[in-house]
């Protein structure tokens, strides 16, 4: 079984297929958000250490793991549209940055929700969530840099060059910041996921996993509507997109 | 290959020393910025020299990414850098020599100045030499790092603004191990660690960034 | 019902987690989507408007 991938490398042919694609990715995250919801709220025991509200992590952990894999595959496909030129690939790269940048958000926004309760603060400068803001910041100039460049093709470029970096600093910049916060141990407050996660049982995992994978079907959906949006915008002049229109009329 | 190394070099510095105001442009806002942390936290020495390392690096790091914009921009507007691309020197080896330039100009006379802040803030002085190896170590590989973005924003609308956005989230690893030698000499332990720390995060920025910046050249001029 | 939707005492901030985050999921496809629309039907309008003065 051999398919010809790259016969799906050309936007004339991704175009439709990607149509089709955030369909079925749609369709399919409605169905497992559902059950990943009905599971998280009403399957899922009550935690007996944290009570109700350990059920944020049902959003924040699925949140939180779809930021850092979006940017690591943005940053995949940047590394794809430099070396080996293709147009779709970049088009990929800047169709993946608003998403992850939201979902980077939302675990910001979810993680302060579940310290307010846990720790009683709204925010603490623990390793972990100064880095996820890091990634916020790293999503907001790869889309600044993009949006700053009028040309398309040097734009597609430039902010290829940017992902890569980001990619190559992001290990550096986590340890780096663990390492601060090791130094910084001031406010003594433990991160008790780590207690939620050793014994968490099967049922909690299983839940999170539903939902990160609701999530990540959504992206899909999402991503592949945002590439035909480029895709048009690009290839506008482009005979096939004049002769896809008038079929359609 | 050195030769064209040592030629760029020079060629920026007799540039920069014919615009010596730029040169102490950058060194005035570091230590203006220094000098406002006191009025705006209050004069408690106890304060202050829990916080020197901290400010005097954050605005290390606020005047080396302002001086980015003249890092290529000049050679950008009178035709210079396409030269410099087509030239048959590789153009990872002219950034390197332009950068070493960069920070001689920009990066070293805040070297010099940081003791004489330090000493304002109250800073022993096992601290004060930390401050300056720290920044010695430190500042270079912010002009490497900043190289890059200063290349992607070459003749953007509004580049100034976007260099920081881009640059910035790159410098934290640099701040955090700069200011941390001076604060744990100040807390009575050593040093080497965080040196050793910055010394390898110099060297991967002298292998990698050159590289990455010439990318970024070729992208903006092309 | 009114209970089971106060959790505990921790009501605001679950509702506040998963409102937000639905508040996001719900917006970004509708936006997306209506915007791939609009610049479809304003090139076929166009290639349409071509082909009339031809």
């Amino acid at each position: 079984m051999a398919i010809n991938w790259f016969k799906y490398s050309s936007p004339a042919t991704f175009y439709p297929l990607a149509g089709r694609l955030a369909v079925w990715f749609g369709i399919a995250s409605v169905l497992l958000l559902v059950v990943g919801l009905y599971m998280s709220f009403f399957v899922a025991p009550t935690d007996y250490k944290q009570g109700e509200g350990y059920r944020i992590i049902y959003i924040h952990v699925p949140a939180a793991w779809m930021s850092m894999f979006i940017y690591f595959v943005m940053a995949c496909w940047a590394a794809a549209g430099i070396i080996w030129r293709t147009r779709l690939s970049s088009m990929m790269a800047l169709a993946l940055a608003p998403t992850g940048a939201m979902f980077t958000f939302i675990a910001l926004w979810t993680g302060s929700l579940w310290g307010k309760p846990m720790w009683g603060t709204w925010w603490v400068w623990d390793a972990r969530i100064v880095s996820e803001l890091i990634l916020l910041f790293l999503f907001i100039g790869f889309m600044a840099l993009n949006s700053a460049i009028d040309d398309a093709r040097r734009a597609a470029r430039a902010s290829g060059v940017l992902a890569i970096v980001g990619i190559i600093n992001l290990p550096i910049i986590y340890y780096s910041v663990q390492w601060w916060n090791t130094l910084h141990q001031g406010a003594t407050i433990k991160f008790s996921t780590q207690g939620v996660q050793s014994e968490m049982s099967e049922i909690m995992l299983y839940s999170m996993l539903v939902m990160t994978f609701a999530c990540w079907f959504y992206t899909i959906a999402v991503v592949m509507t945002r590439v035909r949006r480029i895709i048009l915008e690009r290839e506008g002049n482009s005979t096939w997109v004049k002769e896809m229109l008038q079929e359609e009329r | 290959m050195f030769g064209a190394l040592k030629t760029v070099i020079l060629r920026d510095l007799t540039l920069a020393m014919r615009h010596r105001s730029d040169v102490l442009t950058t060194l005035f806002f570091f230590i203006i910025v220094v000098s406002l942390f006191p009025l705006g936290v209050g004069p408690e020495p106890e304060q202050l020299r829990a916080m020197a390392a901290g400010v005097v690096w954050v605005a290390a790091l606020l005047a080396t990414m302002l001086s980015l914009g003249r890092l290529f921009s000049d050679d950008y507007a009178d035709g210079t850098l396409e030269q410099l691309v087509l030239a048959p020197q590789p153009l990872s080896l002219i950034v390197l020599g332009k950068v070493i330039a960069h920070w001689m100009v920009a990066g070293l006379p805040l070297v010099i100045m940081a003791p004489l802040l330090g000493l304002q803030f109250g800073l022993s002085g096992d601290a004060l030499i930390a401050l300056m190896i720290s920044l010695l170590l430190g500042t270079p590989a912010l002009s490497l790092i900043g190289a890059i973005g200063a290349g992607l924003t070459l003749g953007v609308r509004g580049g100034g603004v976007l260099v920081s956005i881009l640059v910035l989230p790159l410098y934290i690893p640099v701040l955090i191990f700069g200011a941390g030698a001076v604060e744990s000499v100040s807390a009575g332990m050593g040093a080497e660690g965080h040196f050793a720390l910055m010394g390898a995060i110099l060297i991967m920025a002298l292998l990698l960034a050159p590289w990455g910046a010439a990318a970024a050249l070729r992208i903006s001029v092309e | 019902m009114a209970e089971w939707f106060a959790m505990n005492g921790h009501g605001l901030y679950i509702w506040g987690s998963f409102g937000m985050a639905a508040i996001f999921m719900i917006a970004e496809p509708i936006l997306v989507r209506n915007s791939h629309r609009t610049l479809r039907a304003r090139m076929s309008r166009m290639i349409r408007m071509n082909a009339g003065s031809e």
